[in-house]
């Protein structure tokens, strides 16, 4: 990794990691997970299976709102405090601040989520009191999960390029809700014939595809996941974290900062 | 002034909780108050945002505190029962506790269960749909057509599918084979509850199953014994003075007693009956004219809130 992105990265996870809204949210999931183990015994024969459902639902729903809640200060923050002048006057390019911005993020996600799954394992121990095999599925759940965060972090950071952070915030989030439903959204596109099938067809396959990276109910009940969708969804991750990264390289290099 | 504003969070908080509690209450006594605002699962898939999973449970764990509460309060009235297993078999159509109790609370005649056969029947060929792979799933949909419906035909088929799977339980071809002769109904029943001890781990369904098991065995004793009765009084022309007669006419060796200890009693008309009826829930047999099967008390739900 070049030097310069590297060091940004490095300060940015440093910045990020001492936010205590971060530990507030973190210990919340936790506190699910915890809580979980009370719900299964309210109810008859579902003990694993509410603390695999809740568990991961919270550290996803949660996750993504740590994504776009540190992902979303791109550029108001450094504003804010002066800094970003500070680091743009240094031989540091403008595609290299976002870009390592992104790692440092991304690097902060990875951590809080270890976190947060450590959490989720330790309570299906202690409903389970040992592992099985396919508790190894949750832990592909949990690499979807990040692969999900990853997308989120990017499009909050491609938005807070050119936007208010609350703004980015709200864009951030409605697009998480239509990715999470994208599912429908193509199947409404294959019914859907003339212009507005075609529209329907492009925005179904432009909006992040997040129904395909939640596999929670799925590892829930034991299911194996196919290598094959664990292959595509990195792929996809990926690709759709660079596109959005790449737009905001594109708008923060031509954005006035004055 | 903090001693105003410690004395003001405390009794606010007294207060609050004052306040809660008696709404509590009155939700606890008015059953019409429950209600099941969002009854399509498609609407809550959507709402759900691809988490079903964590949906599903909610609603499995609001179906099992619903049947608690109205079993426990008495009121007969499941009619919430049937939508919210339909919804939570349709959010997550993999949940095989929904249909494996589900129907056991659907099933049975009030007060064990809310009388709707009909409603179990759909939500079990549901779950036999969605999970072709689950004997215990044909176990369940065979065990409802033999209890609920006596069909024999349809219960011999569900068990002989089950059979026929892979992953599957011993029981299974021998149950098929006895649906199918209409043979033997005690030891049918006492394999189907039986499979049933074996295959579920929740310790309440399991003690039902205990429960029937000796209620079979008192059953089936008091059905032997007074078949005992009759042929003394075949071979003496008169009924026995007591079970002693019977002993030293060879008919039975020492005292039979009931499974939890008591001895049977013989009585003047030569009926047998058990010492204590309400020792022993569910039997059919040995009980004083005119009574009912006793049923095992009903315990309170482990919540009182539903919604």
């Amino acid at each position: 990794m070049n030097s310069r992105v590297g060091y940004v990265a490095f300060n940015t996870f440093r910045e990020a990691v001492r936010d205590r809204v971060l530990y507030n949210l973190i210990a919340f999931v936790l506190l699910l997970s915890g809580a979980a183990i009370l719900v299964g015994e309210v109810s008859i024969d579902i003990e694993r299976l509410v603390v695999v459902n809740l568990g991961l639902t919270a550290v996803s729903l949660f996750g993504v709102v740590i994504a776009i809640l540190i992902g979303i200060g791109l550029v108001s923050k450094e504003i804010d405090k002066r800094t970003l002048y500070t680091v743009l006057s240094r031989p540091v390019r403008r595609w290299e601040f976002v870009v390592g911005k992104f790692f440092g993020l991304t690097g902060t996600l990875v951590v809080n989520t270890f976190f947060m799954a450590l959490g989720v394992l330790l309570a299906l121990l202690y409903v389970a009191h040992k592992f099985e095999k396919m508790d190894a599925w949750v832990l592909v759940a949990l690499y979807f999960i990040v692969l999900q965060f990853l997308i989120v972090c990017a499009l909050a950071l491609f938005f807070s390029s050119f936007s208010t952070p609350l703004m980015s915030a709200v864009f951030t989030f409605a697009l998480f809700v239509i990715g999470s439903l994208s599912d429908d959204l193509r199947g409404f596109a294959r019914i859907t014939h003339g212009t507005a099938g075609g529209l329907a067809t492009a925005i179904a396959y432009l909006v992040p595809n997040f129904s395909a990276l939640n596999v929670i109910n799925q590892v829930a009940h034991g299911d194996a996941v196919p290598g094959r969708l664990i292959l595509y969804n990195t792929i996809y991750g990926l690709l759709y974290s660079a596109m959005a990264i790449s737009g905001a390289v594109l708008i923060f290099q031509r954005r006035d900062l004055k | 002034m903090n001693l105003v504003a410690t004395a003001v969070l405390f009794l606010s908080l007294a207060g609050a909780m004052a306040t809660l509690y008696a709404m509590d209450h009155e939700r606890w006594n008015s059953a019409a108050q429950e209600s099941l605002y969002l009854r399509s699962p498609k609407v809550l898939r959507r709402l759900s945002l691809g988490y079903t999973g964590l949906l599903a449970d909610i609603y499995w764990t609001r179906a099992v505190q619903y049947f608690g509460e109205q079993h426990h309060a008495n009121s007969g009235d499941f009619r919430l029962l049937a939508p919210l297993l339909e919804v939570t078999t349709e959010l997550d159509p993999k949940l095989l506790p929904a249909y494996q109790f589900g129907a056991n609370f659907l099933a049975p005649k009030p007060p064990s269960g809310a009388g709707l056969p009909g409603a179990a029947l759909e939500l079990m060929l549901y779950g036999v749909a969605h999970n072709p792979d689950q004997w215990r799933l044909y176990y369940n949909l065979g065990f409802l057509y033999y209890i609920e419906f006596k069909d024999y035909a349809k219960a011999a088929e569900a068990f002989r599918q089950g059979a026929a799977l892979p992953v599957t339980n011993e029981f299974m071809p021998i149950l098929a084979a006895r649906m199918a002769q209409h043979a033997g109904e005690f030891d049918t029943a006492r394999m189907l509850w039986m499979t049933t001890y074996q295959s579920i781990k929740e310790p309440r369904i399991r003690e039902n199953a205990v429960e029937h098991l000796l209620a079979l065995q008192v059953d089936e004793e008091v059905t032997q014994l007074e078949h005992v009765v009759a042929k003394y009084r075949e071979q003496f022309g008169r009924l026995p003075g007591s079970m002693s007669d019977l002993e030293h006419a060879g008919f039975i060796r020492g005292m039979p007693a009931d499974p939890k200890g008591h001895p049977y009693q013989l009585m003047a008309d030569g009926r047998i009956e058990v010492a204590d009826p309400k020792d022993l829930y569910f039997i059919t047999k040995g009980l004083p004219p005119g009574t009912a099967p006793p049923q095992p008390p009903i315990e309170p739900p482990a919540t009182t809130d539903s919604k």
